[in-house]
């Protein structure tokens, strides 16, 4: 196996982790609910009365952070995201996330994150199957198409 | 009002975090899926820390009825491993390798002016929408 050192970076990631981890916690011991992007996003479509705010404010905090992160770190601490996918395939990659996350009751953060968190074997099943199949399309793409 | 704040508050730390690992960089993540190549472990790093924190929240909620506001403490009650946990996930993975986006990161992609983010979520939204659309065709 070969590891690609120069866009290795633990330290920021474990960080990252951390505050995913504790963004997590705080959400299910002081607001009481699985913090679960697909979930909260998805309960807007057709939404019920009272069920509305709370998914709101959390998404907003949300649509803040790159404005916040921006301005707290330091410029070249960050690489700049690669996006080499072709909108087509964005595009069929949305449909397909927003589909199957609703369809498997969850994505990276409720199921990848909460789910494994608490020891659920729902979630541990979601998580190897979505990463499974992520592992294998990044294959079929980079290794037999191109 | 205290919990509109402490969801906008967790939201931005959690938007935050989805930055400051990787997440929000899709080369990064199709980098750590893409085992038989040149291998990016980072995203390890962020399930490991997000979890290493989780597993002590949710340990102490299990124990809990209520939230420290005082309100409902909403845990899944499912436990059936089915057909739909499973294609979904099949489906979902599919599409986080395709382009590697997940619904967070997509959401403040966009936040952040990425065009290809803009894309990817509004046919995310296509897609829950169809899901929705089908599942209360099936329950009426």
């Amino acid at each position: 196996m070969e590891i690609d050192w120069i866009h290795f970076t633990p330290w920021l990631s474990m960080g990252g982790g951390l505050l995913l981890g504790l963004a997590c916690a705080a959400f299910i011991l002081i607001n009481g609910r699985i913090l679960g992007i697909s979930g909260i996003l998805g309960g807007l479509l057709f939404p019920r009365f009272g069920d509305i705010a709370w998914r709101i404010s959390f998404l907003l905090g949300m649509g803040c952070a790159p404005m916040i992160m921006n301005y707290i770190m330091p410029l070249g601490v960050l690489d700049a995201p690669r996006i080499d996918t072709g909108y087509l395939a964005v595009a069929a990659a949305g449909l397909l996330v927003g589909f199957g996350t609703r369809y498997g009751s969850g994505c990276t953060s409720g199921h990848g994150v909460c789910g494994l968190s608490r020891l659920s074997p729902r979630s541990l099943v979601s998580t190897l199957i979505f990463m499974g199949f992520g592992f294998l399309i990044v294959y079929v793409v980079r290794h037999l198409v191109e | 009002m205290q919990h509109r704040i402490s969801e906008f508050l967790v939201g931005l730390i959690f938007g935050s975090g989805l930055i400051l690992s990787g997440m929000t960089d899709p080369g990064k993540v199709i980098g750590f899926l893409d085992v038989f190549g040149a291998w990016d472990p980072s995203l390890a790093l962020v399930m490991g820390g997000a979890i290493a924190v989780g597993f002590f929240a949710f340990a102490v909620a299990k124990k809990r009825t209520s939230n420290f506001l005082g309100g409902a403490l909403h845990l899944p009650s499912s436990h059936q491993i089915d057909k739909p946990l499973v294609i979904g996930a099949v489906l979902f993975g599919m599409g986080w390798g395709l382009a590697g986006f997940c619904p967070g990161p997509g959401i403040v992609s966009l936040a952040a002016g990425q065009p290809k983010a803009a894309v990817f979520i509004g046919f995310m939204l296509a897609g829950m929408f169809i899901f929705e659309i089908i599942q209360r065709r099936s329950v009426s």
